[in-house]
């Protein structure tokens, strides 16, 4: 089998098809949804909706991101395959984008480690999501366009992770963005969800800014380290070799690189957007929280990991950064009733641990994190989407209960996945957050450490109030309703089941020594990133057994706690948001950041805009003042006003023409 | 006579569109369809031997396929025409641009049909002629040329303040061009009677003559740009314009503008650049930004991207003045896409107050129901404009930005935020006109794009793909060019770095 395709396909071809398949679904997709864009919509006399094409476009574009997963899949096989040398590869340049002398920017792909997983990941994931959209979209008349976009998502996603330079990574980079605007804001004619679309990309583009000018800045280091600009200055690979040339300006470059991955992976203070990205459909959310985009910051950081071990200062900024969300994303957790937004909190708050990874040098704690994540967030997801297609809608959690002897397979993947995210042992959560913790502690990072100890206790408690309120004691249904509620079709439910088992066994990707195991995602990336090994000496690892017990514990008794208390108490919360009424408000108003962002910045730019540069400047100073003033006074144009409103055009026309005749007479003689 | 034309070739594509502007003034008036049809084809003749030239261009920065004529010599006055690759590629815009505008109106233009195609014709003549004149008395009566037909264009076929918006726009650009005029004058006689550039070129003008010379020009050039504080003409002549004449303007003739800047002001007077580099730094960062939010705040949808045109053009300004190699080039790529860009904005623009006849913003809302395809293509020329990588605004702006940052970090890095805001107010402006629900009953039964609007339109998307994806060969033909400008505008620099090392 493998020989077969060898033969015909060499593997750097292989890694173009990564890429290409998805690209080749979306224009597909793409041209499909113009071509039918006027004849979609219509009902037929049953009242169903129909879409021509739906079963073609639906294959197609659930068919072609497997297909990339395959051929991720035969390079990893194949690359592992080789008895030497690293499991890495070139694709060369497929064509130059520019080549100045002094600047050259190669459109090539690179799979080494690093990006493998990631491309694994974002293939895999990301096709059981297109696989679980046909089921929980088959009721919406514009899902032609629907798979065109989540397949360009699909695609810009693997640019960014495969790309061997800087700037075709912020043409994904960007290129995502993009995706998730359209896809956010998929459903348009609800104007809550147009602006959601639009928030994403503008507060996207913030971060993105500060992309740019890191990517300037590292121009700038390059040309004067004397780096060949042949080989391309943005090239990772000539990037690194130049590595101890960025010391002095490793902080900026850090920071206004993290400035970016701050947008894409929605992270203090730019992480206002990724809440109200829940507006699109379910499956969307999952790619976005799982599979692609948000990952992307991470990985840009894991990536550059080279430059930012220079600076103690930024990997400092981003620890407490990402510490500092951590903890702030899950206490807005606690008090969100919509259940995709209790999601998009923990989205944001385990983020928030892997650039707690990143800031300590644990990158591959980093990565660990972000795959398990992908898993059991993207379970979450489709099994929130699951729910919420079985309920035709209703998103408050406070109006569903008792959905488990309706949905069985649903509740119990839900529930894997959710003690992957409460990091309950033995599942993929429990061993990727542990690492993280574990770095933080053996580092010495002790106040950190409890940040992230605190908020996995909260992050336990609030996915467990979920799973109670939604999944079991009594329903807060109608009753002839909860009876008609009825499991989703199977082609939504093999993804579940799928990425329950990922959840469950993750792990294995990372078990820490003392359990008899070993950090293999850790020893695969570490031609890659630094390795960090666990803090050395014979009494830490008793600490860390300690440790290990103690998380459990803690996770597993506000599991509990949550879980009962939205289970059996429903009445308790009630009466405790009464008590604390103003933490209660603050929290469930999300600390007011988006009013404070609105006011403070959002108004008056509006505000001055409209009245200082626009009336004050543009119309009054300059044009009427200046302009029209001088123009009045000279008088001369109101003659000539006249001229033209007594309609002499012709006259000026003739007048006009006979100089153009003069003019080519005297070049002609 | 193809031996001609191969020998001639310049010439043949300036005056070609006059052949046609004389076929068309033979015709009679009833026959609208032949008029149109006449210019149509004259106009894609003549893109089709721009198209030659382009590829046929070598790209070594020398001035190629040059013809001099003595003209008016007892004055020094002589036809002399000739491109490096930016004045190429400018003429390549203007003739690729040219037949779309006349196809867009294909339907627009119902009264003085003639007239209409006429001026157009003309105007390309004049556009064509400004990026190949090699002679300074030429470049101005081409420059000039220009001006009346795009003044009947807005003061004939313009909306309801059409008068006030014409007259503006002949005001503020006679007002510069009338100073130019002295300028060249003078330089003629500074240079012993002589009006050809090269000559020019290689004189060294006093320090004194400098200043005031680039005064002059460099006036006339920033009214045309436009650059801040000079750019309130703009916002009316686009608003007032018919499409064509919108499409025109924002393509082309700005273009005029940052193109005289590139070929005379700046190469000419290297002495003045360094005194005035500042000042237009600053002032396009101002455009950038400060257009920007005012584009922002702008209930008229016409009204918002003329806005962004002063901000896109400012980028090409502080791409020119950061006098570094990237940034220029990147300058010249920028100066074509904007003219993809935004003409494309301003056919769609047009195309949809066909059907609605309005350009105020809170007159639509959730049209994306109604007109699907409008609305997606719509949305990828924001793409474009707002500088999504993969698209051709991306490559202008990167290598502009990268290049300036090199050398004028600051402004750079405010300029950055240029990008934040355009996404800012191009996005809301597609919310608020296309998203949502209908509100208001006359957007119910909108027609989509049309056949030939379709065929408008695709051209310009193919560009903006091509240009986005495959830059090089398009930077290929221009980079060299864009060294020569950067050794005469920085000859300043040379020599007092000289003085410094001895």
């Amino acid at each position: 089998m493998l020989e077969f395709v060898y033969h015909y396909i060499s593997v750097q071809t292989l890694v173009w098809l990564i890429v290409a398949l998805p690209l080749a679904g979306a224009v597909f997709n793409g041209s499909l949804a113009l071509i039918t864009a006027h004849h979609g919509g219509g009902k037929d006399h049953h009242g169903h909706h129909h879409t021509p094409f739906r079963t073609l476009a639906s294959t197609v574009g659930v068919l072609l991101p497997f297909a990339a997963f395959a051929a991720a899949l035969l390079c990893f096989v194949t690359l592992t395959g080789f008895e030497e040398g690293a499991p890495s590869l070139i694709t060369g340049p497929l064509s130059q984008w520019t080549a100045f002398p002094g600047l050259t920017i190669d459109i090539g792909l690179k799979v080494d480690q690093l990006s493998l997983v990631m491309a694994l990941v974002v293939t895999g994931v990301g096709s059981l999501i297109h696989l679980y959209s046909i089921g929980y979209m088959s009721h919406d008349d514009g899902v032609v366009r629907y798979f065109a976009e989540l397949n360009l998502f699909l695609f810009f996603m693997l640019i960014l992770v495969l790309a061997d330079n800087l700037v075709l990574m912020f043409v994904g980079w960007e290129g995502v963005g993009l995706c998730s605007y359209l896809l956010i804001g998929f459903w348009f004619e609800d104007p809550a969800k147009a602006k959601a679309g639009t928030k994403a990309f503008v507060v996207n583009r913030i971060g993105d800014a500060g992309f740019l000018l890191g990517l300037f800045l590292i121009y700038g280091v390059m040309a004067a380290a004397g780096a060949d600009p042949a080989t391309g200055y943005f090239n990772f690979e000539t990037m690194s070799r130049y590595a101890p040339f960025f010391q002095p300006l490793a902080t900026v470059i850090g920071l206004l690189l993290f400035v970016g991955a701050c947008g894409k992976s929605a992270q203090i203070p730019l992480y206002v957007w990724l809440p109200d990205a829940m507006a699109g459909p379910t499956p969307v959310s999952a790619l976005i929280h799982a599979a692609t985009m948000v990952t992307a910051g991470v990985y840009m950081v894991v990536r550059l990991n080279f430059i930012y071990v220079l600076s103690p200062t930024a990997l400092e900024v981003i620890a407490y950064v990402g510490a500092a969300t951590a903890l702030f994303a899950a206490t807005m957790g606690l008090a969100a009733t919509d259940i995709k937004k209790i999601l998009a909190y923990s989205t944001v708050s385990q983020l928030g641990y892997m650039f707690l990874a990143c800031g300590l040098g644990a990158f591959s704690a980093a990565i660990f994190h972000l795959v398990t994540h992908a898993f059991f967030k993207a379970l979450l997801f489709m099994g929130a989407g699951s729910v919420i297609h079985a309920l035709h809608g209703e998103q408050d959690i406070f109006k569903m209960g008792g959905l488990k002897p309706r949905l069985p397979v649903t509740c119990w993947t839900f529930l894997i996945a959710s003690l992957a995210l409460a990091g309950i042992v033995p599942t993929a959560g429990f061993f990727s957050k542990d690492a993280i913790l574990w770095h933080a502690y053996s580092s010495g990072h002790v106040g950190l450490w409890l940040v992230g100890f605190v908020s996995a206790g909260l992050t336990a408690f609030y996915i467990f109030r979920l799973v109670g309120a939604v999944f079991f004691g009594s329903t807060n249904l109608p009753v002839d309703q909860w009876k008609r509620v009825v499991e989703s079709p199977v082609s939504m439910l093999i993804p579940l089941i799928l990425l329950g088992f990922l959840s469950a066994f993750g792990g294995l990707l990372g078990v820490p020594e003392i359990l008899g195991g070993s950090d293999r995602l850790g020893e695969w990336l570490s031609g890659v990133v630094p390795l960090v090994g666990h803090a050395g000496g014979g009494a830490s690892h008793a600490a860390e057994i300690i440790l290990m017990v103690v998380a459990t514990i803690w996770a597993a008794n506000w599991s509990i706690l949550g879980w009962v208390i939205y289970t059996q108490r429903r009445d308790w919360p009630e009466r405790m948001a009464a008590r604390f009424r103003w933490v209660y408000r603050l929290i469930v108003n999300r600390y007011f950041v988006d009013e404070i962002y609105d006011r403070l910045i959002v108004r008056p730019l509006i505000g001055v805009s409209r009245v200082f540069f626009w009336k004050t400047i543009d119309a009054t100073a300059i044009d009427a003042i200046m302009v029209h003033g001088t123009a009045n006074t000279v008088g001369v144009w109101a003659r000539a006003v006249s001229l033209a409103q007594t309609g002499v055009v012709q006259q000026y026309l003739l007048y006009f023409l006979l100089g153009a005749v003069i003019v080519v007479v005297a070049v002609a003689l | 006579m193809m031996h001609w034309i191969q020998t001639h070739l310049l010439t043949t594509i300036i005056f070609l569109p006059l052949v046609g502007a004389v076929i068309t003034i033979a015709i009679p008036s009833r026959f609208r369809d032949a008029i149109r049809m006449v210019s149509l084809v004259t106009t894609i003749v003549v893109f089709v031997l721009a198209w030659k030239a382009w590829t046929a261009l070598t790209g070594t920065g020398e001035f190629e396929f040059s013809e001099l004529l003595p003209w008016i010599p007892s004055v020094g006055v002589s036809y002399h025409v000739g491109v490096d690759g930016v004045g190429m590629i400018l003429m390549f815009l203007s003739a690729f641009i040219t037949p779309l505008a006349i196809l867009g109106s294909w339907q627009e233009i119902d009264r003085r049909v003639k007239a209409f195609h006429v001026f157009i014709l003309i105007l390309e003549t004049g556009m064509l002629g400004v990026f190949a004149a090699l002679d300074l008395f030429l470049f101005y009566i081409f420059w000039e040329v220009v001006l009346i037909p795009m003044y009947f264009m807005i003061g004939i076929w313009g909306s309801s303040q059409r008068i006030r918006a014409a007259m503006k726009f002949v005001l503020y650009t006679m007002a510069g061009s009338v100073l130019m005029l002295a300028a060249i004058l003078y330089g003629a006689w500074a240079t012993g009677g002589s009006f050809d550039l090269l000559t020019w070129y290689s004189k060294g003008f006093g320090p004194v003559e400098q200043l005031w010379l680039f005064a002059a020009f460099a006036l006339a050039f920033a009214i045309k740009v436009p650059v801040f504080p000079l750019h309130t003409w703009l916002p009316d002549a686009h608003t007032e314009a018919p499409t064509a004449g919108s499409v025109i303007l924002a393509a082309v003739l700005l273009k005029m503008g940052t193109y005289g800047f590139y070929r005379f002001a700046m190469p000419l007077f290297p002495l003045a650049v360094v005194k005035f580099a500042p000042l237009f730094l600053a002032l396009g960062v101002i455009g950038i930004t400060g257009s920007a939010l005012v584009a922002m705040v702008q209930p008229d949808l016409k009204r918002l991207i003329a806005y962004s045109s002063v901000a896109h053009l400012g980028f090409v300004m502080i791409g020119l003045f950061a006098l570094e190699p990237h940034a220029a080039a990147g300058a010249v790529l920028q100066m074509v896409n904007h003219g993809i860009s935004t003409g494309a904005l301003f056919f769609l623009v047009g195309m949809i107050y066909a059907r609605r006849h309005t350009r105020q913003i809170s007159d639509y809302g959730g049209i994306a129901r109604t007109v699907p395809i409008t609305t997606a293509v719509f949305l990828f020329v924001t793409m474009s404009s707002v500088g999504l990588p993969g698209l051709n605004n991306f490559v202008g702006e990167f290598l502009i930005l990268l290049g300036t940052f090199q050398t004028k970090t600051t402004h750079a890095a405010i300029a950055v935020i240029g990008v934040v805001l355009a996404a800012l107010y191009m996005l809301w402006a597609v919310q608020r006109v296309f998203f949502g629900k209908i509100t208001i009953e006359e957007n119910r039964g909108l027609r989509d794009l049309t056949l030939r609007e379709a065929v408008v339109l695709i051209p310009l998307l193919i560009m903006m793909v091509v240009i986005g994806i495959a830059p090089k060969p398009w930077l290929a033909k221009i980079e060299r060019s864009t060294e020569n400008f950067l050794a005469l505008s920085k000859r300043v620099e040379m020599n007092v770095s000289h003085h410094d090392a001895h």
